[in-house]
């Protein structure tokens, strides 16, 4: 039986005259890594905030594990994990005595806070700097150190607010195998993100709009529902192919990727060769059908919206 | 530049705030609390021999605007009673053969007693004692006036300031120190990380406090030691006194900053919050250089809530007289009373909330 971890069910926030997140519902089943994906000012750090109990909603309801977080916040803190965005890490605290204190908050014993330590401390690879400043760390060392203060009292839900802004690659491929292992152990994980590259290692995906979901579903579904195809050209001066083939008939949107640009078309077999053509004057270049990626989706979804 | 500075500075209203009301309430305390005029000495009056004569001249005191009788005593230890208390700064005693002595040598005397733990009130009282003795025309012979100080003999004002100049420290340190504990969690931004989890707001309290509780009572025994081996101050109290008395104001001072630091978040604002409340009040309303029962009625209600002045006079009457808890029970109970309100108020001060 699929179990929810996390009902979330119309929640609404504003600050002053800004709503800033509304008529939000969502739910997590146990195990899952759901992603909370938009720019930002989409309300990601709201939401993330009110599941976390920092936060009072103005309307809503969020049940936590079976537990009213609205009513019952303490209880409910008792079972999950927030990590900001800022992580509260104390600079001028040693690595051991940050995980000591998270481990005290949460009156986990002595012996297991020895254990435990060593034992995710072992799995992020900072075992060696159990004695360092959490100041003089690097940026991915701080964020897995704030994982695994996060993770001494074995929670039940772990929220992550933007965890790997600001991360190295090679840190946050650590990070995200620290996080699918978390799964395996039936950890439920709620984060949010604005990479999309990182929204596609979730199971399931909340794209925010403006305070608002406008859609959810599985990374793969998500691909599927874009309207239309896409297409990747590949030239010399992305920039210009990019303002050549914008009012093209045909052309549903346009989205500069790097050295490329992709080209979201109504039907790809009958505009690529249209395309082909228009691009040819300017030098070298390869056009191709190409596989959405979720910010191909998200851009896509939202343009549907302004014209609808 | 000016432009631009003037509008960040529009942009912080608390710091304008603060900017603001220093000057202005520098400009206030000095302004109204400062008096070198002094006025109603509170007078005790022991008439050993209650006779026309005797009387006459205790009328000249009661009459003059420098004193005025705050108690007619029946024994000699009524006056170190009543000093005790705080009821009366100077003693006038007319003896027994006041009259058979002025009408078989023309010539008598009286004794004035003064409390010289505050020295520049004692100074000022004894000048116009000796003028009321000089222009007293009721009587037809010469009185001589014999004044004594007690408590301070040596009227060194030292000895005066030093104690007051402990609550003043004490004050000052405790509520800047704790004035930073919270703010300084919301400004590197551990505080949402802390709300997230189950700790309770009664704990953050305690834990946030207890080390600097630590930090006040080592800074109060250095300040003692100080004050008697450097400085030479007598201590005359006792220790237990002096223990539960600088718990109650180190608890006081220290809810304060805490209460200010939940409020305010940011370090900087809370610290000069903390400024404001603590040094302000402590030098210029608590007694520490201005005598309070000489400022003007306002200002003396008001300094009725300047926590420091009940702190000032216990150690001062701990230091120069001795006093115990049972005669400082006023100001102790004042500085209790404080104390109960500020935890109160600490303890709920605190919510786990970010807005």
């Amino acid at each position: 039986m699929m179990e929810n971890a996390i009902l979330v069910s119309h929640l609404g926030k504003s600050f002053g005259e800004v709503k800033a997140v509304r008529d939000i519902s969502f739910s997590v089943t146990r195990g899952e890594i759901f992603g909370l994906v938009g720019p930002d000012g989409a309300g990601k750090t709201t939401i993330m905030r009110m599941l976390a109990g920092v936060l009072q909603p103005d309307e809503g309801e969020i049940d936590l594990d079976g537990l009213d977080m609205l009513k019952d916040a303490e209880n409910a803190k008792l079972h999950l994990s927030y990590m900001p965005q800022r992580f509260g890490l104390y600079e001028d605290l040693t690595v051991s005595e940050n995980i000591f204190f998270y481990g005290e908050l949460f009156s986990v014993p002595r012996a297991e806070r020895i254990s435990r330590s060593r034992e995710l401390l072992e799995a992020a690879g900072l075992l060696p700097f159990g004695k360092r400043l959490a100041g003089q760390l690097s940026g991915g060392m701080k964020q897995k150190l704030g994982l695994v203060c996060a993770l001494i009292h074995t929670p039940r839900v772990l929220l992550l607010d933007e965890p790997t802004t600001g991360v190295d690659p090679v840190s946050r491929r650590d990070f995200w195998a620290i996080l699918y292992n978390l799964r395996e152990s039936g950890v439920t994980i709620v984060l949010s993100t604005a990479y999309m590259d990182e929204a596609e290692r979730c199971s399931r995906l909340a794209l925010l709009h403006e305070g608002k979901i406008r859609h959810c579903d599985t990374p793969s579904r998500l691909k599927e529902s874009m309207p239309g195809a896409l297409i990747s050209i590949f030239s010399g001066n992305p920039r210009k192919t990019r303002e050549v083939v914008s009012n093209q008939p045909g052309v549903l949107g346009v989205l500069l990727m790097g050295d490329r640009i992709h080209v979201r078309v109504d039907d790809a077999a009958t505009r690529i060769p249209e395309l082909e053509k228009l691009v040819s004057g300017q030098g070298e270049f390869e056009i191709r059908i190409a596989e959405p990626g979720i910010e191909d989706v998200f851009v896509a979804l939202l343009d549907e919206r302004e014209e609808a | 530049m000016a432009y631009k500075e003037t509008l960040q500075i529009r942009r912080d209203p608390r710091s304008l705030a603060i900017a603001l009301l220093m000057p202005l309430m520098q400009m206030l305390m000095l302004g109204y609390g400062v008096s070198l005029d002094i006025k109603h000495v509170p007078l005790c009056l022991y008439d050993q021999e209650n006779s026309q004569n005797s009387r006459l001249l205790a009328d000249d005191f009661v009459s003059s605007k420098w004193f005025s009788v705050s108690r007619v005593l029946t024994s000699e230890e009524g006056i170190r009673d009543a000093m005790d208390r705080g009821e009366c700064v100077a003693a006038l005693v007319i003896p027994s053969n006041f009259s058979r002595r002025l009408a078989m040598t023309k010539r008598a005397s009286v004794q004035a007693i003064f409390d010289a733990t505050d020295v520049n009130t004692t100074n000022i009282a004894l000048g116009y004692a000796q003028g009321i003795m000089a222009r007293t025309s009721t009587l037809p012979s010469t009185v001589d006036f014999e004044p004594g100080t007690w408590f301070n003999e040596t009227l060194d004002s030292r000895n005066f300031i030093i104690p007051g100049v402990i609550a003043v420290i004490l004050a000052l340190v405790g509520a800047q120190l704790t004035s930073l504990t919270i703010s300084r969690e919301w400004e590197r931004g551990t505080m949402e990380q802390l709300i997230s989890t189950p700790i309770s707001a009664s704990e953050v309290l305690v834990g946030k406090l207890i080390p600097y509780v630590a930090i006040g009572f080592i800074n109060a025994g250095f300040c003692l030691v100080s004050a008697v081996y450097w400085f030479g101050v007598p201590f005359r109290g006792s220790m237990g006194t002096l223990f539960v008395t600088t718990s109650l104001f180190i608890v006081v001072v220290l809810g304060i900053g805490y209460l200010i630091s939940v409020r305010v978040r940011s370090q900087l604002g809370a610290s000069q919050i903390a400024l404001l409340v603590t040094m302000l009040p402590t030098t210029l309303l608590s007694g520490y250089t201005f005598p309070i029962d000489q400022m003007p009625q306002a200002i003396q209600a008001i300094s009725l809530v300047v926590y420091p002045r009940y702190f000032v006079t216990i150690l001062r009457a701990i230091f120069l007289k001795g006093s115990g808890l049972d005669d400082l029970w006023m100001p102790v109970s004042g500085l209790a009373i404080y104390a109960i309100v500020i935890v109160w108020l600490a303890s709920t001060a605190f919510r786990k909330r970010l807005d």
